[in-house]
Parts: structure tokens; C-alpha cells; sequence
């Protein structure tokens, strides 16, 4: 059956045109270049719409807390306190929560809970955050103004994070409504993360006598510890980013206080209550300036994930 | 398999002749694997010590029963061996001694199987327990994203076997031949191994935490017949020390490593309609290859099962 001669050199040749490959690789490609242009592009009218307010203001604008439209002095200081604190006392609570419960839900609950549940954390994760933050204003705040604050103020007063007298706005319920709305997200991707761990390693694991915790803790986490640290960033983007849930329940103030208690505002319940009222053009300037301060800090955020992200890929030694 | 061995002749063969050719060689390869079982020396079985016993064991998945009523002793630094066709519950079977079968949902295991004598499924038996004595290798090998060390190391962290750690790996990793081959890249990922080492690095992780015990199901089927040869030699010295219970399809390789063989087959035949599979004989293993005592494994062993 075999040739007797060496077959010939067009043996080799392609035979059917790869019009497919040709068109997936252009697609790609349109679609790569064409979201980097557009956040470019975006990048570019923000920054020329804020360019009177980083003109007059430069790098002090960040640490400069007045925002008076009559005077015309504007600054961020306080804008940037209560963004971050928010997001990230959001993030930190709702992260272990949020592993926990795409922990428990792929591993841990019983079987037939475990399908039920899931789909329930999904469906939370489809709330419309302007409805949580109706939530915060009807149930949580008044909840929180007379229950929780004075008890805190009680124990903790002397630390200025909880002086001052409760309010049913603050800080403290933008950060809980927070919370509560990065929970369902990165639960539902912890979930997909934990149910990709291959069967094999786990089986491997408990084969050598491990516990379940210990098969969870020494395989299951490590092998998709780069997808929840791209999870929990995930969460800190939208929680930086949301604007509608916290301005209803942050009071949106113009006083600073280092009270949780008290009402604050963030750089995107500032951009979105005051953009379409602004009375100067300097204020439109630095609400773009806001938005730039905004789009730095998640493209930090984007960035350390990804960092990390890279070191833990390094160190599995190429299990992906 | 030598039943095709001469394919010309039997081309050329009128039909009475190419039956009786087939005859033939069908009765070499009952040779070859008589001879294979016969070149080991016999092992006297009514001095071992029996550490598994399995009486009346059926295990169902959701109600339908894969195996069936299967009654026998695994006997103490013995290799024995599971054969039989496909679908007939030899992984099945394998997976109900370390309690592994807890892990699938719908897995039920009636009948007792008792280890020394005491009941594995007893109320009071925590399976993590059984699964560190009784230690498991799997089909495909299956190393943790880990390095070398660290996975030969895991299920000694797990059991506090943490004094003499480096000593202890270095041993299992000779046990399985694997040390002269990794001794200078301990640190490195386990996934950058061949198949073949990989498969000996499950052998050496299993090991190392000093099981009684250990199961392996069709640990050579996805290596080349070099690693498969390492892996018979090495199942041949671990017996030494370690009671082994290997699932294979390779008939050879049940008639090279085994002391006992346990031929399974599906019984078809049960109650509505069902398919389950029956333990039809179990026997050392020359005794089973020379002179099988029931039809149905002379059909297969001769290979003229379906
Ligand atoms: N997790 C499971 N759930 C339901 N049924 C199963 C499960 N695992 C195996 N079975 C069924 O049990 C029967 C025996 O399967 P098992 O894997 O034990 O066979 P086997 O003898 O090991 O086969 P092979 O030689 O192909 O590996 C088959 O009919 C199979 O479909
Ligand atoms: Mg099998």
C-alpha cells in the first residue's frame, strides 16, 4: 500500500481556501484595535473637556477639598475619600463573603441546595442598582440611624470614623448597599471559577486522605486563585464606578467629616448629580476632571490585577 | 494481541482451514498468557493474611446496580487483578474499597467489605481515614499543578508526616525510579514531566504516605509500552511491601503482575432487562489462564469474547 514513488511536492499544498481562518483573524484584530481607539478616544474628550479645570487647578485639585460653584474654587479631596472608602470597605467585606458563597455553592452545600441557590445568586446579581438603592433609602438607612450608628458611636465614638450623631445617609450605608451589590457578582464567578477545578485533582486530593477543606484549600483555591483576584477587581470597578445606588444613600454633602455617619459624596454620585445643573464652565471642567481621577483609579485597579494575576500564573508553572 | 499475529496465512486459507487456523492461534495466545502466569512463581494463598474482605457486595449508581453480589478476599502483599470487559464494574468495584464511590452522588454500596475485619461503611468509619490507608492511583495521571516536590510531599503535609520530609520524598521517588530523573529539577512544575513520569509521580505521591493498601485503575493504559513496562517492574517490586489491587484490560499484563486474577463479566441475563456486572471467577492467575473453570472466562481469555 505504500508509495512507491516519493509523493509528489503538492501533496503538501493547501487544498481548501481558509477563508474562515482569514476572516476570524480580521475580526479579532477589527475588534482588538477598535476598543483600544475607543477607550483612547475616550480618554482623549475627557481629559480636553476637564483641560480649563486642570489648567487652573493642576495636580492640586486632588488634594484641595473645596467645591464652591459661586467662588469657583474646586477640588476632589473629599470626593476621592469617600469613593475609596466605600469601594473598598465594599471590597473587603464582600470578597471573603463572596468566595465563601461560590465556595460553599459549588462544593460544600448539599446537592440539591446547590442549583437552587445558584440560580437565586444570580438572579441578585441582576437587581438594577438604582432599586438597591432604593432599598438603602427606604429600610436600610432609617435601619442603620437608629439601631447600628449610636451602638457604634457608643463603642467606638473616640475613633473619629464613628463620631458624630447617625444620620440615615453616610458613608456607611454607600458602602453596605456596595457591598451588598459586588456580593451576588463575584459569588456567581467564584461559583464558575471552583466548578472548573478538573474532577481529577480533586479526586486526587481526597484520594490521598485530604479532607474536602483541605482538597478546597490546597488545590481547589490555588488552581483558581487568578480568576477570583480578577473577580474581586471586577467587584472594586463597579463599586468605584457606581453612581446611582450611592448617591441615593450617601447624602451627597458638600461639608466634609471624617464621620461615617455623616453625609459624604463619591466622584461618581458628584459627576452624576451635578453635571447636567453645573452652572460655570470651570464646574463642567472639573466634574471632567472628576471622571479622569475615576478613570485612573480603575485602570490602577485593572492593572495590579493583572500583575497579580501574571505572578500567579508564573508560579503554577504554566498549569494554564 | 497474537490472535492477529499471521495475517497472510489466514488471507490465504480456504474457510475450513482459516477456522482451524484461528484455533490455533487462539490457543498460542492461551499459551502465552499461560506461560506469562506460569514463568511467576505460585503463591500459596491459605497462609496470607486476608486485608480486604468483600461479601455480597453490590454497588448501584441511582438504583441500578453496576455490579453485583460479588463475594472474595484480597490477600496481604499480594497483586491482584481485575479484567474483564468494558462496562462491567471493575472501576466500579475498585472505587467502593476506598470509599471513593462516597463522592458520586447516588452511589450506594450494599454488602460488607471489611478491612482486617473491620467494616469499611461502619457508622463510625471516617473515609478520610480509609483513603489514607488504602491509596489510589488513577487512570490518567493526574499530578497537582504543583512541583515535583511539592506533590510527592502533599500527603505527607496532610498526615503531619512533616520530620524527615525531604528524606521521605527522596524515598518514594526511588521506590518508583523517578529520583535520578528529578532529582536535580525537584522545584520544578510536575506538568513538565512525560506521561509516563507523571503517572510514577502518582505512584510515588500515593506511596509516600505509607499506604497498606493500593489501588490502581488501568495505571499503564495511556502510557507507551516502554512506560508500561517500567510500571509492571515497579508494581512487581512494591509487592513486596504494599497490598496492590490493579484494574487492567492488557490480559498479558494481569498474567505478568498478578497473583490472583478476578475475571468480571456482564451478566445480561438479570431481571428486567438489566445489565449488571457479576464477578464470574476468581482464581490464581495461572489457574485462571491455563485452566479456567468456567466458559465465560475461557471465551475471554482465549479471546473469543464479543
Ligand atoms: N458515576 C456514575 N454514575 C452512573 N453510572 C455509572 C457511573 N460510573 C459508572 N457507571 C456505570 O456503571 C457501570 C460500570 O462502570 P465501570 O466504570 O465500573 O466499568 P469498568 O468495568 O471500569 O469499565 P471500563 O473497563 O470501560 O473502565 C457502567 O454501566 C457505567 O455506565
Ligand atoms: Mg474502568
Amino acid at each position: 500500500m505504500i508509495a512507491e514513488t516519493p509523493a509528489p511536492a503538492s501533496t503538501f499544498r493547501r487544498r481548501r481556501p481558509r477563508f474562515g481562518d482569514a476572516g476570524l483573524r480580521v475580526l479579532a484584530g477589527v475588534a482588538a484595535i477598535g476598543s483600544l481607539l475607543l477607550v483612547a478616544l475616550l480618554t482623549y474628550k475627557v481629559v480636553d473637556e476637564a483641560w480649563p479645570s486642570i489648567a487652573q487647578f493642576g495636580l492640586s485639585f486632588l488634594w484641595s477639598e473645596d467645591w464652591n460653584a459661586v467662588t469657583g474654587e474646586f477640588g476632589a479631596r473629599d470626593l476621592i475619600w469617600g469613593t475609596a472608602f466605600s469601594s473598598l470597605v465594599a471590597v473587603a467585606i464582600a470578597a471573603p463573603v463572596a468566595i465563601a458563597i461560590g465556595l460553599f455553592l459549588s462544593e460544600l452545600a448539599p446537592r440539591r441546595l446547590r442549583a437552587p441557590v445558584g440560580a437565586l445568586v444570580e438572579l441578585l446579581a441582576a437587581i438594577p442598582s438604582v432599586v438597591l438603592g432604593l432599598w438603602g433609602i427606604i429600610v436600610l438607612g432609617p435601619f442603620l440611624q437608629q439601631h447600628i450608628e449610636p451602638r457604634l458611636g457608643d463603642w467606638l465614638g473616640f475613633i473619629p470614623l464613628f463620631s458624630g450623631s447617625p444620620s440615615n445617609v453616610g458613608l456607611l450605608p454607600a458602602a453596605i448597599v456596595l457591598t451588598i451589590m459586588i456580593i451576588p457578582i463575584v459569588a456567581s464567578i467564584s461559583r464558575e471559577l471552583f466548578l472548573s477545578v478538573p474532577g481529577d485533582l480533586k479526586q486526587g486530593s481526597l484520594a490521598l486522605g485530604s479532607t474536602r477543606w483541605e482538597m478546597v484549600r490546597n488545590v481547589a483555591i490555588p488552581q483558581v486563585s487568578a480568576g477570583l483576584v480578577a473577580a474581586v477587581i471586577l467587584g472594586l470597578a463597579r463599586a468605584l464606578g457606581e453612581a446611582i445606588a450611592v448617591s441615593q444613600v450617601i447624602g451627597g454633602g458638600l461639608n466634609f467629616s471624617a464621620s461615617v455617619f455623616q453625609p459624604a459624596d463619591t466622584l461618581a454620585g458628584r459627576i452624576a448629580s451635578q453635571y447636567q445643573g453645573s452652572t460655570s464652565n470651570l464646574q463642567t471642567a472639573s466634574l471632567a476632571y472628576l471622571a479622569v481621577i475615576l478613570l485612573a483609579m480603575s485602570l490602577i485597579a485593572n492593572i495590579t490585577a493583572q500583575l497579580i494575576v501574571r505572578r500567579i500564573r508564573q508560579r503554577m508553572g504554566g498549569a494554564h | 494481541m497474537s490472535t492477529v499475529s499471521e495475517p497472510d496465512r489466514v488471507e490465504s486459507a480456504d474457510a475450513a482451514e482459516q477456522e482451524s487456523t484461528a484455533e490455533v492461534v487462539q490457543n498460542q495466545s492461551q499459551a502465552n498468557l499461560g506461560e506469562l502466569a506460569a514463568k511467576r512463581t505460585p503463591v500459596p494463598v491459605g497462609d496470607r493474611e486476608v486485608v480486604l474482605k468483600l461479601d455480597d457486595v453490590t454497588v448501584s449508581y441511582s438504583g441500578s446496580a453496576a455490579i453485583k453480589a460479588v463475594s472474595m478476599d484480597v490477600f496481604r502483599r499480594h497483586v491482584t487483578a481485575f479484567i474483564g470487559p468494558s462496562g462491567c464494574g471493575k472501576t466500579t468495584l475498585l472505587r467502593s474499597l476506598n470509599r471513593m464511590n462516597d463522592l458520586v452522588p447516588g452511589a450506594i454500596v450494599d454488602g460488607t467489605i471489611t478491612y482486617h475485619g473491620h467494616d469499611l461503611y461502619d457508622a463510625g468509619v471516617d473515609p478520610v481515614e480509609v483513603r489514607r490507608r488504602i491509596g489510589m492511583v488513577f487512570q490518567r495521571p493526574n499530578p497537582f499543578p504543583k512541583s515535583i516536590f511539592d506533590n510527592v510531599a502533599y500527603g505527607l503535609r496532610l498526615h503531619g508526616m512533616k520530620d524527615r520530609l525531604d528524606e521521605r520524598v527522596e524515598s518514594a521517588l526511588l521506590k518508583t525510579g523517578l529520583w535520578d530523573e528529578v532529582k536535580d529539577r525537584l522545584k520544578s512544575s510536575a506538568l513538565a514531566l512525560s506521561g509516563g513520569q507523571q503517572q510514577r509521580l502518582c505512584i510515588a505521591r500515593a506511596l509516600a504516605i505509607e499506604p497498606e493498601v493500593v489501588l490502581m485503575d488501568e495505571p499503564a493504559s495511556a502510557l507507551d509500552p516502554i512506560a508500561t513496562q517500567r510500571i509492571e517492574d515497579l508494581i512487581g517490586e512494591l509487592k513486596d511491601d504494599y497490598t496492590i489491587v490493579i484494574v487492567t484490560h492488557n490480559m498479558q499484563q494481569a498474567a505478568r503482575v498478578a497473583d490472583m486474577t478476578a475475571f468480571f463479566s456482564v451478566d445480561v441475563s438479570a431481571e428486567r432487562g438489566g445489565r449488571n456486572g457479576v464477578l464470574v471467577e476468581y482464581a490464581p492467575t495461572a489457574d485462571l489462564f491455563i485452566r479456567p473453570a468456567d466458559p465465560r472466562t475461557e471465551a475471554y481469555v482465549t479471546g473469543r469474547f464479543g
